[in-house]
């Protein structure tokens, strides 16, 4: 994993002194709300519905047992006891005390964690793949070249004031688990014809008002030239990106108005001109980034475990758990376990204190110290020995972290909507908690399958219903909650954006609606093996439509 | 009164902000002009005598400056409002890709405190501070970061550059 050298701690340390100095300004009255509402914005801080709101930074979702124990002390000292995951391999603390956080960054930096450009219109917290270093279908470890790209980010002097928010994200498998085509910036790590490692690149990808695709704008970027290129596109989109109106100034509009192609044409002279400067990578720095995340010393004779298949046999409850919360590693023995944010009656990405202790625990006793963070707001233990999945999942159990739904209908993406969040139409954790009671049986979920609710309780899509199999979105009307349901997203490598049902759905019927869903899938799909996507690509809105929308049942 | 903050100390301002309808002065000073009136009255300003800084709107694309601008003694750049970035990167351009050697003032409601660091890590050397601002704590920011990931116009130590060099001498 990275670890600071002292450069990066002295950086770290003097931001949050920059931010002390800021914030005793601000309460001392020399700092307008206005601008300092901008700069604590690019340190995390929020003010949402009933107190701030502190987003701490995951960078590309790794984190070290002695972090996840800070993250729980925070949420103990500073905050009710828990915090919250999102969509973007970060974490929010919904409770802090805005006198208080100077003190919470200089606690994240003494584990190497800060908040910084985790908000506010500036690059964001660099993603990716949660499954990076440890999945059999990646082509190289992407987390060194997120690392290179987090510190060319981090206080980057001329795109700390961009006309809005910026977000990277990296994959390096075809099947994308970062949703890079919804990013700003979505690089894929490919090799070309020739073998030469690189990059595609697409830009102009976004969630929130107006959804919109990424679209590759160079097929080959050459491994040196990451920074030199990203410089270009951050430059032409600071020149040109608008400004005149927020709803309008994500690169998305740029690239959109502008046509690809014509975008394209301005960043490739741009990059022509500074390819060649001191952003050229070399090799080594590559090299040096990459010893950072070394190989585990795995166990050869890990494989050679009998007790795996043994307790999958004989405890049947572990067996469920396994079949939906355990992959395969790429090295033969060990398993990637799936910690479960998703608990029947629980708010979607939230742990205790105490749950992230226990997971400090388990990552240090059986995952090299190490856990990550998903973009769809569960937890991994990406290093288990295939021998001790059965002692990590009786210890997940005693803490409601092993419930068996990853990548089921009861795994949920949800934004926190009206419960907390100040610019929610409606709420979206009740509704989830609606949805799972319609679903109690399991047997019946892993019959429906692999599908993906996704949920956000206003347009801005922090909950990326746009592109959820099905998504669900909170509208107003008249003061009242009611919901949009779209069907047939995904942010993966077939990426696309959901279409819409017809009408809003009411609160009360929205539960309904998702059941009368499942069912015409349950109906149309030709065998087990066609999923809900599958299916609806294949049978169209039609069906559903005629099923949400009949006489007996939901208002719209 | 407004404080310009040069090579980060308060210095005296010698330049006089000319409005484009306003007469050149009858005898030699320092003014600043719009790019406009800069270019279509080359001449007159040349014959008058006056020191003559130029004025940027953060909406010209610098590659497109004809390269007489270059040997003007004060490029200012503007700032219109607290979050509007787009003269970061016109001074970068100024710097690297023009090669400007001149003073870079930025004036604006961006130039407070918090902003200096970074207006200075793109080659900006003068600040015409916001009227709010104190100068000492202004000067005081300058130096909050003696670091940096970056290369930019600016001679912070670079971190890939101390690795570089530390893993050299190993
Ligand atoms: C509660 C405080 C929050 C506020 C005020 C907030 C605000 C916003 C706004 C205004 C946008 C729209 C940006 C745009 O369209 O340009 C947005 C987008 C987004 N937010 Fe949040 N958000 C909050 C919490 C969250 C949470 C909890 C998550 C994760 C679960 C999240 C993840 C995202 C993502 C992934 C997007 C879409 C990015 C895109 O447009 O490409 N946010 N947020
Ligand atoms: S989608 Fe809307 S309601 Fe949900 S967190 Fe984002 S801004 Fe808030």
């Amino acid at each position: 994993m990275y670890r600071y050298d002292s450069y990066d701690q002295k950086l770290v340390d003097e931001r949050v002194a920059q931010f002390r100095d800021q914030t005793r300004r601000f309460l001392a009255g020399q700092i307008p709300d206005e601008e300092f509402r901008a700069l604590r914005l690019r340190n995390g801080l929020y003010i949402q519905r009933f107190a701030p709101m502190l987003r701490v930074a995951i960078p590309y979702g790794l984190l070290a047992s002695r972090q996840l124990r800070m993250l729980a002390h925070i949420a103990r000292e500073y905050d009710k006891g828990f915090g919250h995951f999102t969509t973007r391999q970060n974490i929010q603390y919904n409770w802090p005390q805005l006198e208080r956080v100077p003190d919470i960054l200089a606690d994240l930096a003494s584990v190497q964690m800060h908040a910084i450009q985790t908000s506010g219109n500036c690059i964001r917290n660099i993603t990716s793949d949660h499954l990076a270093g440890a999945a059999r279908d990646e082509l190289v470890d992407p987390r060194p070249y997120c690392e290179l790209t987090r510190q060319w980010a981090t206080f980057h002097p001329e795109f700390n004031w961009l006309p809005r928010k910026f977000k990277i994200a990296f994959s390096a498998t075809t099947t994308d688990r970062a949703a890079t085509q919804v990013h700003d910036i979505g690089v894929h790590i490919v090799r070309n014809a020739a073998g030469e490692l690189g990059y595609t690149i697409y830009v102009g990808g976004g969630l929130g008002r107006m959804p919109m695709l990424g679209h590759p704008i160079r097929e080959f970027l050459p491994e040196l030239d990451l920074l030199s290129y990203l410089e270009a596109v951050l430059r032409v989109y600071n020149r040109l990106g608008r400004r005149d109106n927020i709803h309008r100034a994500r690169i998305k509009i740029l690239v959109k108005e502008m046509g690809p192609a014509k975008f394209t044409e301005l960043v490739e002279a741009e990059w022509t001109q500074i390819r060649d400067s001191e952003l050229r990578l070399d090799a080594q720095d590559i090299e040096s980034m990459k010893s950072h995340f070394d190989e585990h010393p795995y166990e050869p004779g890990a494989a050679d475990d009998t007790s795996f298949a043994a307790h999958l046999r004989q405890d049947s409850a572990f067996a469920a758990f396994a079949k939906r919360n355990v992959k395969d590693h790429r090295v033969d023995g060990y398993k990637i376990v799936f910690v479960s944010l998703k608990p029947r009656n629980g708010v979607p990405g939230d742990a205790s204190a105490e749950q992230l202790d226990i997971l400090a625990d388990l990552a240090e006793r059986y995952s090299f110290g190490e856990a990550r963070a998903t973009h769809d707001q569960n937890l991994v233990l990406a290093e288990v020995r295939q021998s001790d999945v059965y002692a990590v999942w009786q210890a997940l159990r005693q803490y409601d972290l092993a419930t068996p739904n990853i990548g089921l209908l009861t795994d949920m993406i949800c934004c926190p909507g009206l419960d907390y969040c100040s610019l929610a139409n409606a709420g979206s954790i009740g509704v989830a908690q609606d949805i799972t009671d319609r679903f109690e049986s399991l047997d019946y979920l892993y019959d429906i399958g692999d599908i993906k609710i996704k949920m956000s309780g206003c347009m801005n899509g922090c909950g990326h219903h746009t592109v959820g199999h099905i998504g669900i979105l909170g509208v107003d009307k008249h003061g009242e909650e009611w919901y949009q349901v779209t069907l047939g997203g995904s942010a993966e490598d077939d990426a696309s954006l959901g279409d819409r049902t017809g009408p809003a759905i009411s609160r009360a019927d929205i539960a309904e609606a998702v059941e009368r869903i499942i069912a015409v899938y349950m109906q149309q799909r030709h065998s087990e093996d066609e999923s809900f996507l599958q299916c609806y690509r294949r049978v169209g809105m039609a069906p559903f439509k005629a099923r949400i929308y009949a006489e007996d049942g939901v208002s719209a | 009164m407004t404080i310009l903050l040069l090579d980060g100390r308060v210095a005296a301002d010698e330049y006089l902000e000319l409005a484009d309808d306003a007469p050149l002065p009858a005898s030699p000073v320092a003014v600043t002009v719009s790019l406009q009136r800069w270019q279509h009255e080359a001449n007159a300003l040349a014959a008058s005598g006056s020191k003559v800084a130029v004025r940027l709107a953060n909406t010209v694309d610098i590659t497109t400056l004809p390269d007489s601008l270059l040997a003007c003694p004060m490029i200012e750049l503007l700032f219109p409002a607290f979050a509007d970035g787009r003269a970061y990167s016109q001074a970068r351009l100024l710097r690297e890709r023009l090669g400007y050697h001149g003073q870079i003032r930025a004036r604006g409601s961006a130039v407070v405190a918090d902003q200096l660091q970074g207006m200075a890590r793109v080659g900006i050397d003068a600040f015409v501070l916001r009227e709010d601002q104190n100068p000492e704590t202004a000067a005081r920011a300058l130096h909050g970061f003696d670091l940096a990931y970056q290369g930019a116009c600016d001679t912070l130590p670079r971190v890939r550059q101390l690795r570089r060099s530390t893993s050299a001498t190993r």
